[in-house]
């Protein structure tokens, strides 16, 4: 039996070790844009994280001719089949699939393998600075074309020898949505110009905070609420080599969040969740909330509404009661670009895809017309913001395009790397057990520096600010 | 004389499986009558009352393609009838090598699979999915059931029960009638085995249908998912948490046929757990 | 003899070939892996971005990171989460089983509480996980209700708070494994000769002197089983508390069980670290599966005494 048992296991260790060798053998390399001549496939492959790029793609693309009853699938015109395969976001999950199909590119079946895939600012970069995405210039896409696209939706996809890899068709300005009625009882006015002095800066912003919280109210809903408005505005990006460095603008944020829960000045929510998305709601007690274009059209108007089937119109829940000031600090929030994934077999249609969706002025225009999203033409939206017709019902009548205009001016992306989905996601979950009173300020770091090490493995040491 | 304790006793023992009764069936309550209701109702407090938004929660739930609930239940029927049937058939076939031959590695075989009776299958878990990526088995269903053909616990359960319940004179008649080996088990085995197969395979089904662990890290295109995986993006995905009517809805759809297929069969599953004696 | 013996000998084959396809299924599945799994634990092996790193030998140097990084740590709140669901788990399941079994005692509907106990089990950890999520979330139907009712003053924070989140996951492992348990010493308890209970019922033994001299002692072998395999259940523990806290073993990673820790190297694939947890869960697994090993064979006794009366008595072909 002995013996038996022996050869069995000789021959699994010798299996094990010919899978450990090809193991060593597949490297991470790829031929970008080899087949950028070859046949054009008829399955498009598009990832993303949710179904925002989804509906508009479905909207606003011309090539569509039907769309799946689950929205599985979209058909276009000339037969080609788009498959949509959306993973959730939150804890890299999306990347961490993105990555397995990308790494799997070359040895996939033509009809399987990732044609289109959509970033975050948050990551871009990582995917940007790789071989696995193609140049959009080599795919056609000119200088003349992305000419009214704002600058740095194409820095920030521009890679390390210059090369833009991706494309969007929004820009992601944010401001600060405070509801009317509130403002009004506590500042006396809804008037933007008014409410902005009021808030214009951190100073500013923690009185009204006090004011606010005699009232009855809450100034914020939740502990990340303002994350971003310190988040963009670092003096570096989150890692430099093998060491992340927080800065110590994320320890402001720290330090006014703890201060607001301690004095009550927020509702202890966290982002997305439940309680957060009903404090945007009829039975919110919340001043306001910082939120990016996507935020007020996709998520903030649907989270106001009493009845979320109803018509979209004063009446139903809160609705016209929001309206948007700058805040006290420039800022932005998400943003999705849209890259054209290396060993595509659909070029021309990637192509043509990112030109009428993010190219397009006539189409730009219309998306915000249509939804109030902010897109990526700079003329198309500053005829908006200088149309004195044009006005939001959800925010009362108010043009916020006009003021996402000016706040667009003022995006600085240039700190932004591939860690930031997760550093973000890490401190934010770190400081979250500080806020509530479970672990101290050095227990919050440690946990901070636990989990970077846990998704990063190759971050070595984790420096706090003084 | 012991009748008044006796009669307390019964009395405790009746508040006791009450208060249990309760624990186990008040989730559920709550579970089914928010199924029914809208998320703005959700949103305004908890009622007993069932509200009237069952047929819109279910439309909503099965239009929503980022939950592809219909192609959910699918892949999780599969999944679980494959490895129901692979665990139960090839355990009982192992069972019936270890129990109705003799060779040399018998006993070395039989002790080996007793070793491994309640191994977890995390523990090899980073080689196997390093493991089906190089075959090419990634975000596919094979890796989720195939693996069941070894099911140690399962082919236990057999083990005892041919010992209980299958007398070799059998096999021997059926032999000397000139039935060869495999059509003795097909023909022979398998039918005095039907108990002991259903039971298994119910559990075998049951703990498939479950599974979230493997799966997770197996899967990633959103027509393979099977439902826990999405009943787990309910949990991470942002933009699925604005309608709660639609998030008890899917848990609901998840666990209620498992629910039904259990009191039709309760008598035979709870006999089966006390034959058992194994958990997986 | 010579002539039996041939005869086993010209059927031996069909003995191999039959449990072939476990032991192929085993090794390809299960053990080619695991040996990948030990083997890389010795690398520095991990994807940084869309790079690969390694695998590169580095000796035991993830083994001392994985102790340096508050492994112990995991393995206390696995314990932790475990006893909070095993104890009441078992004091209910012995209390029920006795009840259930004792002939004195009348409980109708015996039937109807075996199912209902029972159903929990069957239930998907991740689909009960997200329920109890939605349920005890801080504006959730609980919370509602304990506040409307005056119970609580203001919304509890129960997954905000180290105790609140244990005990939930205590609370729906013992939900989903009472049962179980119930059934199984009720199986055990039915395999007792009733001459014993006869016995002690003549000597004017009180219900509570019957379950602590006779019933106890009894059926201790499959207490042992209970406890033991309720350990590797333990030791998997990763739906529950992975979908209630998101896979962030919040608060202040007190509810991170081992394999969520797993899990995250798996997740981040650094091979090098998740084979070295998985080296470690294995020894422990192993060390567990020794001990069902031998609970079930040595003391099978008890075991047989509880299969007779289920199954017709049998001589094991294999003992040992």
């Amino acid at each position: 039996m002995k013996k038996g048992f022996k050869a069995f296991l000789s021959i699994a260790l010798a299996a094990a070790m010919i899978f450990g060798m090809t193991a060593c053998g597949g490297g991470g390399s790829s031929e970008g844009g080899e087949e950028a001549a070859a046949e054009q496939g008829k399955v498009l492959n598009i990832w993303c994280w949710n179904d925002e790029f989804q509906s508009r793609f479905n909207d606003y693309y011309p090539g569509v001719a039907e769309v799946a009853e689950d929205k599985s699938t979209t058909t276009l015109e000339d037969g080609t089949v788009v498959k949509w395969t959306i993973n959730p976001n939150e804890g890299m999950n999306y990347q961490d699939k993105l990555d397995a199909a990308l790494l799997a590119q070359e040895s996939a079946a033509a009809d399987e393998k990732v044609d289109i895939f959509l970033v975050e600012a948050d990551y871009a970069l990582k995917y940007v600075d790789s071989d696995y995405t193609l140049d959009v210039k080599e795919l056609g896409l000119t200088d003349d074309d992305m000419a009214d696209q704002y600058q740095y939706t194409k820095d920030i996809v521009t890679d390390s020898n210059g090369a833009q890899k991706g494309t969007t068709w929004q820009a992601t300005p944010g401001l600060f949505a405070y509801r009317r009625s509130i403002a009004k009882d506590v500042l006396g006015t809804d008037d933007p110009d008014a409410v902005q002095e009021a808030l214009a800066d951190w100073d500013k912003f923690n009185a009204v905070a006090e004011q606010a919280a005699a009232k009855g109210y809450k100034m914020l809903s939740g502990y990340d609420d303002s994350y971003r408005t310190f988040s963009n505005n670092v003096s570096a990006p989150w890692v430099d080599g093998t060491a992340v460095n927080v800065d110590a603008n994320i320890m402001k944020w720290v330090e006014q969040t703890k201060e607001f829960t301690d004095k009550g000045y927020n509702n202890k929510t966290s982002l997305w969740a439940p309680e957060w998305a009903a404090d945007q709601g009829p039975e919110g007690k919340v001043f306001g909330f910082f939120y990016s274009t996507w935020g007020i059209n996709f998520t903030l108007l649907g989270n106001s509404l009493a009845d979320p089937e109803g018509a979209q119109e004063v009446g139903n829940g809160i609705f016209g009661d929001y309206a948007v000031c700058y805040g006290p600090e420039p800022y932005y929030w998400g943003g999705t670009w849209i890259c054209a994934a290396a060993g595509t077999d659909n070029t021309e249609l990637v192509a043509d895809v990112m030109k009428q969706l993010t190219c397009n002025p006539e189409i730009m225009k219309k998306i915000t017309l249509d939804t109030q999203d902010y897109t990526n033409s700079v003329s198309a939206m500053t005829e908006i913001a200088e149309d004195p017709d044009f006005g939001s019902a959800f925010l009362g009548g108010q043009n916020h395009i006009a003021l996402f205009v000016e706040a667009a001016q003022k995006i600085d992306m240039s700190n932004a790397g591939p860690y930031d989905q997760g550093c973000n996601e890490g401190i934010q979950g770190a400081f979250k057990d500080y806020f509530d009173g479970n672990v101290d300020m050095d227990g919050a770091k440690a946990n901070f520096e636990k989990t970077i090490k846990e998704k990063f493995p190759e971050i070595e040491s984790v420096n706090w600010p003084e | 004389m012991d009748k008044k304790p006796s009669h307390a006793r019964t009395v405790i023992a009746y508040i006791v499986l009450i208060i249990l009764t309760f624990l186990c069936l008040f989730f559920f309550y709550i579970l089914i009558v928010n199924a029914t209701r809208s998320h703005p109702e959700i949103q305004k407090g908890f009622s007993f009352i069932p509200g009237h938004s069952l047929m819109k929660n279910l439309r909503s739930v099965l239009n929503d393609a980022n939950i592809p609930v219909l192609s959910g239940i699918k892949n999780s029927l599969i999944v679980s009838s494959l490895s129901a049937i692979l665990a139960t058939y090839f355990s009982a076939l192992t069972a019936y090598g270890l129990y109705a031959y003799d060779f040399k590695l018998k006993k070395p075989a039989f002790v080996f699979i007793m070793l491994i009776l309640v191994m977890p299958t995390q523990v090899s878990a980073m080689g196997f999915i390093n493991l089906i990526t190089k075959m090419g088995m990634l975000n596919t269903l094979y890796p989720l059931f195939l693996p069941s053909i070894a099911a140690p616990a399962v082919f236990y359960f057999m083990y005892s029960y041919m010992q209980s319940s299958l007398p070799l004179e059998l096999v021997e008649a059926a032999r000397i009638d000139g039935s060869n080996e495999f059509h003795t088990f097909n023909r022979v085995v398998i039918p005095i085995m039907k108990p002991a197969l259903a039971v298994q395979a119910i559990f075998a089904f049951v703990s498939s249908w479950n599974n979230y662990f493997i799966p997770a890290l197996v899967i990633s295109e959103n027509n393979k998912k099977t439902l826990p995986i999405l009943i787990a993006a309910l949990r991470s995905a942002d933009f699925l948490k604005f309608d709660m009517g639609k998030v008890y809805m899917l848990i609901t759809i998840a666990i209620v046929p498992i629910i039904i297929v259990y009191i039709a069969l309760s008598k035979y599953i709870v006999a089966g757990v006390a034959l058992g004696g194994v958990k997986e | 003899m010579r002539k039996v013996k041939g005869k086993e000998v010209s059927y031996a084959k069909y003995g191999y070939l039959f449990i072939a396809p476990f032991f192929i299924a085993f090794l390809i599945f299960q053990f080619i892996p695991l040996i990948q799994t030990i083997y890389y634990s010795f690398f520095e092996y991990y994807r940084s971005g869309l790079k690969i790193i390694g695998p590169n030998p580095v000796g035991l140097a993830n083994y001392s990171a994985l102790f340096e990084a508050d492994f112990g740590r995991y393995a206390g709140n696995t314990i932790i989460m475990w006893i909070i669901g095993f104890v009441p788990q078992i004091i209910i399941s012995l209390l029920l089983a006795a009840w259930f079994t004792d002939i004195r005692l009348k409980i109708k509907g015996k039937q109807f509480f075996k199912v209902v106990i029972y159903m929990p089990n069957l239930i998907m950890a991740s689909a009960f996980a997200m329920l109890f999520f939605a349920l005890f979330s801080d504006n959730g139907p609980v919370n509602t209700t304990l506040v409307s009712m005056g119970i609580l003053s203001k919304p509890f924070r129960f997954l905000s708070s180290v105790w609140g989140t244990r005990g939930l996951v205590g609370l729906m492992n013992f939900l989903m494994w009472f049962g179980n348990t119930t059934i199984l010493l009720m199986a055990a308890v039915m395999g007792i000769n009733p001459s014993l209970f006869e016995a002690a019922e003549l000597d004017g033994c009180s219900p509570r002197q019957t379950f602590f001299r006779v019933t106890l002692p009894m059926i201790r072998p499959i207490l042992v089983y209970v406890l033991i395999t309720s350990m590797i259940g333990g030791l998997q523990m990763f739906d529950v508390p992975q979908i209630l806290t998101n896979g962030k073993g919040t608060p202040d990673r007190t509810s991170m069980t081992l394999i969520m820790y797993l899990n995250n190297h798996l997740f981040s694939k650094n091979y090098g670290m998740a084979g070295a947890v998985s080296v470690i869960l294995f020894i422990i697994a192993a060390i567990l599966c020794l001990a069902v090993y031998f609970t079930l064979n040595a003391d099978d006794d008890s075991k047989r005494v509880r299969k007779r009366d289920r199954f017709k008595p049998r001589k094991e072909a294999v003992n040992g």
